[in-house]
């Protein structure tokens, strides 16, 4: 976590040393979508041929789609005409000047989760000099990296490096047609991560910090793909524990993940995005497609999730066991408090013989939040033996949240065995007054009944990871009780 | 240590303790007998500061404070420690976790640094002897999955982790066979001191057998009808309540 701030300045330094900066500060496109402006952004990034026909092609396809309804959300309608399909990158005049203009609330969390001066900066969108001495950090990440035949860059960047593996594969798990907010994503991308690991290569690192680099610039459609040939590993961290403000209030990211026969993908994710004020406003609306794919035989592929920001989450990790003994797992804990809604969940969609799914999720809500969990096990004819154990648990603080569960179930193969289990409970005011007639105060009481409840998918979290999840799952529930 | 004038408290705006008066001196131990609903836990609660129980009237002084200026964890911190009559279940967080929270909250309260992981260990393979505990109940989630003698155990543990000056053991004898019994009485009785005062609360002369009282209290409807020496108990093991009853009606009359 400390070593993120600088590493961002110095990322922001090479920036400006290329000169680069000047050049897209003068453009934003202005608001709108139509075929021009999705050629102006392709131009912009002066992308091959293909790339822009896949694009066009999506944005046809995303024309003909209607924004759904289904999920148990409710916010004012999305104006898609009003957004800015290509921003470049504010500039510093544009920003707060000092901490002293940001929230002071924001401020308060960045301290509680010990996060630097020079860092706090960074996530409230202050102008930073960019005058530290670590460009070296991230090289040697690159490096050792390299070294192993590992690829980790920017899709922007995989577009023009490694186009035969793009053509291959972006796509290839979320076609354009997939669902509506994976078509304007398609059409729009702004940028992230590409990973390729190579067959039997265990990527020597978590691709952590690195990303938290990567994440500052991605925009508001983000395009995540990796791929994991035969026999390798990989695991990934995508976001970070301090709370983050963006001026979009769209997110609507894409992520792809192919695992060959043998290989495992292991996915993390800690999303705090600004949830908005205590009536929820300017808060984000978070709509993800996460999906991944199990190729080849024995391939595994898992996500781990804690979600405690967003105005509004619609996000449903995904895994298409294909291979034979492939193996599928779902850990996550979402967190509402305030006015936040979230419709969160799985589909883990058993194709091939032998194949396991694994689903643990767990709710909480504070406040007057809501939140739903919606989760998909199908069984395709194919799937002779196929195996799901789903657990669903809410916990409820207060009487003015909710939670709501959806299971579907759809069995092709009478082979096949699905358990669901779902429990829901409320804080009791007996263990608080327990823990605190131990010594407790009430906040550190509220924290480790939680994190209890939690435990579960915390220990599915890289160590680092967990530490922080806890302590932000603490902060993100402080004053919900009493 | 304690003195209790004049109590009223109210439940969900039931009034439940009608005017209790109780001295509690350095290092001694009282036993509370009195049939079921006469208000023996909600005086327990009450000391510990519960939401909910509302004191209507009269003080309680503990070490020359005023107790209801305290907030319920600061009063544990204080020395105050309720062994409850039902242990609350608390899933996924580790009976040591909590320990460990609960020692260090008390050792900052008192200026002292955190215990560090091996002298925490010291101690609490120590006290777990004591109650004849084993270590696998460290890891266990907090009461889930305990038998009834496990969770009253459990409490002694923590008890003797936590070194009270003022322990309150709510009915810690209810459900516990005869082996559990004299291992809790005996942990019980290694915390005897002349600095710790005991409250214990109880149905059974059999429990005061092992933990011998200086003094007996007998709550009827939410008063102290009567007290006296550890005899007093064997005379209510014999003659049951309603003795008492009279004995209270004819004491006013
Ligand atoms: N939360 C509550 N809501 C309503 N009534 C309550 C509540 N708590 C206690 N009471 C009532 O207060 C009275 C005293 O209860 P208390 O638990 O103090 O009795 P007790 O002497 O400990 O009994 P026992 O020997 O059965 O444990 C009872 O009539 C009980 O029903
Ligand atoms: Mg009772």
């Amino acid at each position: 976590m400390a070593d993120t701030g600088t590493q961002l300045d110095a990322l922001v330094r090479r920036e400006y040393k290329e000169g680069f900066i000047t050049d897209i500060e003068s453009d934003t496109f202005p608001p709108g979508l139509d075929e021009d402006v999705i050629r102006a952004l392709s131009a912009k990034k002066g992308e091959p041929q293909f790339m822009l026909d896949w694009r066009l092609d999506a944005f046809a396809r995303w024309q003909q789609m209607r924004e759904p309804d289904w999920a148990h959300v409710s916010y004012p309608k999305i104006d898609f005409r009003s957004i800015s399909y290509y921003s470049a990158p504010k500039r510093p005049e544009d920003g707060p000047q000092s901490l002293d203009e940001v929230d002071p609330k924001l401020l308060e969390t960045y301290e509680k989760l010990g996060i630097p001066i020079e860092e706090q900066k960074m996530l409230a969108g202050v102008a930073v000099d960019a005058v530290f001495d670590s460009v070296s950090v991230a090289t040697t990440f690159k490096k050792s990296l390299s070294k192993a035949g590992v690829i980790f860059c920017p899709i922007s960047e995989a577009v023009h490096e490694h186009p035969e593996l793009i053509k291959k594969y972006l796509g290839s798990v979320v076609p354009v047609t997939d669902n509506f907010y994976a078509s304007l994503n398609a059409a729009v991308f702004s940028d992230g991560s590409f990973v390729y690991v190579p067959k039997g290569v265990r990527c020597p690192m978590e691709l952590s910090t690195y990303f938290r680099i990567n994440a500052m610039n991605t925009g508001q459609f983000e395009r995540t793909l990796i791929v994991a040939e035969e026999g390798s590993y990989v695991s990934y961290l995508e976001g970070c524990t301090a709370p983050m403000r963006d001026e979009n209030q769209l997110h609507a990211a894409v992520v792809e993940l192919v695992a060959m026969k043998d290989a495992e993908i292991k996915y993390s994710t800690v999303q705090n995005w600004y949830p908005g004020d205590e009536e929820g406003r300017g808060g984000i609306y978070n709509f993800v497609t996460k999906r991944g794919i199990c190729r080849g035989e024995r391939a595994k592929i898992s996500w781990t999730q804690v979600e405690t920001g967003s105005a509004i989450t619609w996000k449903y990790p995904s895994v298409v066991l294909e291979g034979d003994h492939s193996i599928g797992q779902f850990y996550s804990v979402a967190l509402t408090n305030n006015m936040q809604q979230a419709d969160t969940g799985t589909k883990m969609i058993h194709v091939g013989k032998d194949t396991s799914s694994t689903i643990v999720s767990k709710g909480i809500s504070a406040g007057r939040g809501q939140q739903s969990y919606r989760g998909l096990v199908k069984a395709l004819k194919s799937a002779e033996n196929a195996r799901n154990h789903s657990q669903c648990d809410s916990l409820l603080m207060g009487d003015k949240c909710g939670a709501h569960t959806f299971p579907y179930i759809e069995i092709k193969n009478p082979t096949a065995k699905v358990e669901h289990e779902a429990t829901t409970s409320r804080i009791g005011e007996d263990q608080l007054f327990y823990c605190r007639q131990r010594g407790l105060s009430e906040e550190d009481a509220v924290s480790m009944i939680v994190n209890g409840f939690c435990k579960e998918v915390f220990r599915e979290l890289p160590m680092e990871f967990a530490v922080e999840a806890q302590k932000l799952l603490g902060i993100s529930l402080e004053g919900a009780v009493g | 240590m304690l003195t209790i004038k004049n109590l009223h408290a109210t439940v969900v705006g039931k009034p439940i303790l009608k005017g209790i008066n109780l001295e509690i001196g350095d290092g001694e131990v009282h036993a509370i007998m009195g049939p079921n609903g006469s208000g023996k836990s909600t005086l327990a609660n009450v000391i510990a500061g519960r939401e909910g129980y509302e004191v209507t009237e009269g003080t309680i002084t503990y070490k020359g404070k005023n107790l209801f200026d305290l907030a319920v964890e600061e009063r544990a911190r204080e020395g105050i420690f309720l062994a409850f009559q039902y242990p609350v279940e608390i899933p996924g967080v580790s009976n040591i976790y909590l320990l460990k929270a609960a020692v260090n909250a008390g050792r900052k309260h008192r200026g002292e640094p955190d215990l560090d992981a091996m002298g925490f260990l010291k101690l609490v393979r120590e006290k777990l002897k004591l109650v004849e505990m084993r270590d696998e109940f460290l890891h266990r989630s907090i009461n889930e999955g305990f038998s009834g003698g496990e969770k009253k155990r459990n409490e002694i543990l923590q008890m003797a982790m936590l070194e009270p000056t003022l322990a309150v053991l709510d009915e810690t004898d209810s459900g516990l066979d005869i082996d559990a019994l004299k291992i809790v009485a005996n942990g019980v009785n290694s915390l005897r001191s002349a600095e710790r005062s005991m409250i214990v609360v109880t149905h059974y002369q059999r429990l005061l057998d092992y933990i011998v009282p200086d003094y007996v209290h007998v709550l009827a409807q939410g008063k102290v009808v009567k007290s006296g020496g550890k005899e007093l108990a064997h005379e209510l093991e014999a003659h049951g309540y309603s003795w008492v009853g009279d004995d209270a009606k004819a004491a006013a009359g």
